[in-house]
């Protein structure tokens, strides 16, 4: 039976040898690589390499319409409009305020949801790396908010947030008077930042536990017939052994982070006023949400925010490569 | 065995060429982009299939969408050249380049001027005079519904015609204060339905030349209404605060749960209340609220538009001719309770469907505001990139609302906004 289902895989094997015998004998064994990383680099250069070209020239052109050919070149002018500010500390001293806005809320977003996110993942996968009771249901349980659509997932935060909702239900039940939770800056805020995190800790959460069950064993036997407290071993084995996991997670967790806008847009629309509105709602906002489609100016916050993320990689790269060498 | 295979290849070679070749005359097929507040996507297609049971060589896909994709992702494929044939839209002289003219199609270009010749101007470029680019098949004034119930309940006196929006404020606030209703006055989060009120506070938003020019007297007058009433309660925060940038957010829900004393909005919501109030509560249309300058609302409303993108000008222009003739539209407005801007239908009268009195009276009572608007609310909805004017208000006083800034910085901010979104759009190769 086995072997009969391994069959269309053999033909198709046995179909693919010839002709990459042939390529082989044509540009030698040494360029082979080449040719199998090309799929991934046509796909790869197609829909990543190719529109980065495209959203650049669009950062360089001005005007509403969306075919190149009609856009006239207006040089670095939309980088000046987005960057041109009498305080950069005070978003309203700048011409373009909402980027700034968008900026800043961001930091705040990203630095709170990414401290939140990797501490609390690295808890949960200490947690359930443990044997407790249930702990394959407990391992689902924190899986499982990662299966939902954002979308769902903020609706149904909403709903819970809401004036009339189970939290302001349950808040009166014991006496205290309802909060109107994403009509108040900070409060928006802050559930903003619960909520990203809740839906998207277990992805961080397994990865962690993965690598946290790629500790050997014998480390912390020794460590235990030795005597050392929890504390220090935690310090000393998990941690030190955990960083090359805890780095992958960081720089994730800091890009998916940066990035955000479906979760945080459907639960509070940016608002109150712009208190969460972050940078990639602003770019959506400026190129299609107003009658006249900006999307010069909204290519060019797209580059400015695709260079933070360089720099954000290429300093993970940094620190990855630096801790390697030890 | 070799007969049968022959002839087994010989049928399916035959049902393949079939296929593929399909029927001898295949129905040309148009898709129209269609968006509903109420029924409206029902009734149009059923009035389609008729029409294609007239015209069996037309066939029209109706592509039902949220209304958030007629103002967001509808321009963006036009834009791309990749829009519909038809559309259902609210921007009427935002997309006005993207419009297939259609007087050299048309049987009788002269009925289509004299039945909708006070709006075909709204889907008009600059300095066109005499396109045909569209049928105003919803005619719709922004205006204010309330809870009367709670007025009785509350043993207020409902403001007479003439009143204030001060007086209307102390009533509603008076209703909320005595039965405990979280919003005494609502008005949609929109920068269209801040027009009117402003308006009647003497705003003009053009200036001698006929440029836009926002803020003046009138303007601030209820912009600072606006702020004052969230701050001491009359306005909930959830409406204008909870949301950023230009995003439109109503409170029709919240009234038919009868959380609202007076809501403002507009005539689009009646045919939506007889179905999810219907007579739980009377809601009733009343009056314009009044400022120093006039009591008006905002006209607006829907239209259908071919685009000049279509393939098929022709067949487009026969499902427009259908749908605009006076019994479709008669119809078409009597099913939905939308009022019709058909000015023979509109003489006539329209005989609404509906067994709610609560319904018939609201639309009667917006028919009674179509006279009484202000020229200056009609130049704002004729007004190309009237949106930009709107977004720009209803983003920095949403801002103003929830104290990120000032009434004075969102009075300098507004003009900036729109004089760079004028600009953008002015810019050509």
């Amino acid at each position: 039976m086995e072997s009969l289902l391994q069959l269309p895989w053999a033909i198709a094997m046995r179909a693919l040898e010839y002709p990459m015998r042939g390529i082989q004998r044509l540009i030698g064994e040494r360029r082979m690589p080449y040719v199998f990383v090309l799929p991934n680099l046509l796909i790869f250069g197609t829909f990543v390499v190719v529109p980065l070209f495209i959203n650049f020239f669009y950062s360089v052109t001005g005007g509403t319409s969306l075919f190149p050919d009609q856009r006239p070149f207006v040089g670095a002018e939309q980088y000046g409009y987005l960057l041109d500010c009498e305080d950069y500390l005070k978003p309203f001293s700048c011409r373009e305020d909402q980027f700034w806005r968008g900026i800043y809320n961001t930091i705040t977003f990203v630095s709170f949801q990414v401290t939140a996110m990797v501490a609390l993942s690295l808890l949960t996968a200490i947690v359930l790396n443990r044997r407790i009771a249930a702990r394959g249901f407990f391992r689902s349980v924190f899986f499982y908010p990662v299966l939902l659509s954002p979308v769902v997932v903020a609706l149904v935060w909403k709903w819970i947030l809401q004036r009339e909702g189970v939290l302001n239900a349950f808040l009166t039940a014991l006496g205290g008077d309802g909060i109107v939770f994403l009509a108040e800056p900070q409060w928006a805020m802050f559930w903003a930042i619960f909520v990203s995190t809740w839906a998207h800790m277990g992805f961080y959460t397994l990865i962690l536990l993965a690598g946290l069950q790629s500790i050997p064993r014998d480390l912390y036997e020794a460590a235990e017939m030795d005597g050392t407290s929890h504390w220090r071993t935690f310090r000393r084995i998990t941690l030190p052994l955990l960083w090359p996991t805890m780095l992958v997670v960081l720089v994730l967790s800091l890009i998916k982070s940066v990035q955000t806008f479906d979760e945080v847009f459907v639960l509070t629309g940016g608002g109150p006023g712009t208190a969460t509105q972050l940078i990639v709602q602003y770019i959506y906002s400026t190129a299609f949400a107003t009658q006249v489609h900006n999307f010069g100016l909204a290519a060019a916050a797209a580059i400015v925010l695709g260079s933070v993320l360089l720099v954000l990689t290429l300093l993970q790269m940094r620190l990855g490569s630096g801790k390697d060498k030890d | 065995m070799k007969p049968y295979w022959a002839i087994s290849m010989g049928a399916t070679t035959a049902l393949a060429l079939l296929a593929f070749a399909g029927p001898a005359s295949a129905a040309t097929e148009l898709r129209m982009m269609w968006y509903s507040d109420g029924n409206e996507g029902e009734v149009v297609r059923d009035l389609l299939d008729r029409f294609e049971k007239q015209n069996p060589d037309i066939k029209v896909v109706v592509d039902n969408v949220a209304y958030k994709a007629i103002l967001e992702s509808l321009p963006v494929q036009l834009a791309a050249g990749q829009g519909p044939d038809m559309a259902r839209i609210t921007d009427l002289g935002g997309l006005s380049k993207y419009y297939l003219d259609l007087t050299p199609h048309v049987a009788d270009p002269e009925y289509w001027r004299k039945s909708f010749g006070p709006y075909l101007d709204w889907y008009r470029k600059p300095g066109d005079t005499t396109g045909i680019y569209g049928i105003q098949n919803q005619l719709t004034l922004t205006g204010p519904f309330i809870n009367k119930t709670l007025f009785e309940q509350a043993g207020v006196a409902i403001p007479k015609e003439g009143a204030t929006w001060d007086e209307w404020a102390a009533a509603a606030n008076a209703v909320a204060k005595k039965l405990k209703i979280p919003f005494p006055i609502a008005i949609d989060r929109s920068g269209h339905r801040f027009a009117g009120p402003a308006i009647s506070m003497g705003a003009k938003f053009f200036n001698d030349k006929g440029e836009p020019a926002v803020v003046d007297e009138g303007f601030k007058a209820m912009a600072s209404r606006i702020k004052k009433w969230h701050d001491d309660g009359t306005m909930g925060k959830e409406l204008w605060g909870s949301v950023s940038g230009s995003a439109y957010k109503g409170a029709n829900e919240e009234f038919a749960n009868a959380q609202v004393v007076m809501y403002f909005s507009g005539s689009w919501q009646i045919s939506q209340f007889a179905k999810q109030i219907g007579d739980a509560f009377d809601w009733v249309a009343v009056p314009q609220p009044c400022g120093p300058a006039a009591c008006t609302g905002m006209p607006g409303g829907a239209g259908t538009v071919a685009f000049s993108s279509t393939k098929h000008p022709k067949e487009v222009a026969k499902v427009m001719e259908y749908l605009a003739s006076e019994p479709v539209i008669t119809e078409f407005s009597a099913r939905t309770l939308i009022l019709p801007a058909h000015v023979g239908v509109a003489k006539k009268g329209v005989d609404f469907k509906t067994d709610i009195k609560l319904a018939k009276d609201a639309l009667s009572a917006f028919t009674g505001h179509i006279g009484k608007l202000s020229p200056i609310a009609f130049k704002l909805q004729g007004y190309a990139y009237n949106r930009v004017l709107f977004n720009a208000i209803i983003s920095r006083l949403g801002q103003v609302v929830v104290g990120e800034m000032s009434l004075d910085d969102a009075y300098a901010r507004i003009p900036q906004d729109i004089e760079a979104q004028l600009a953008e759009q002015a810019r050509k190769k």
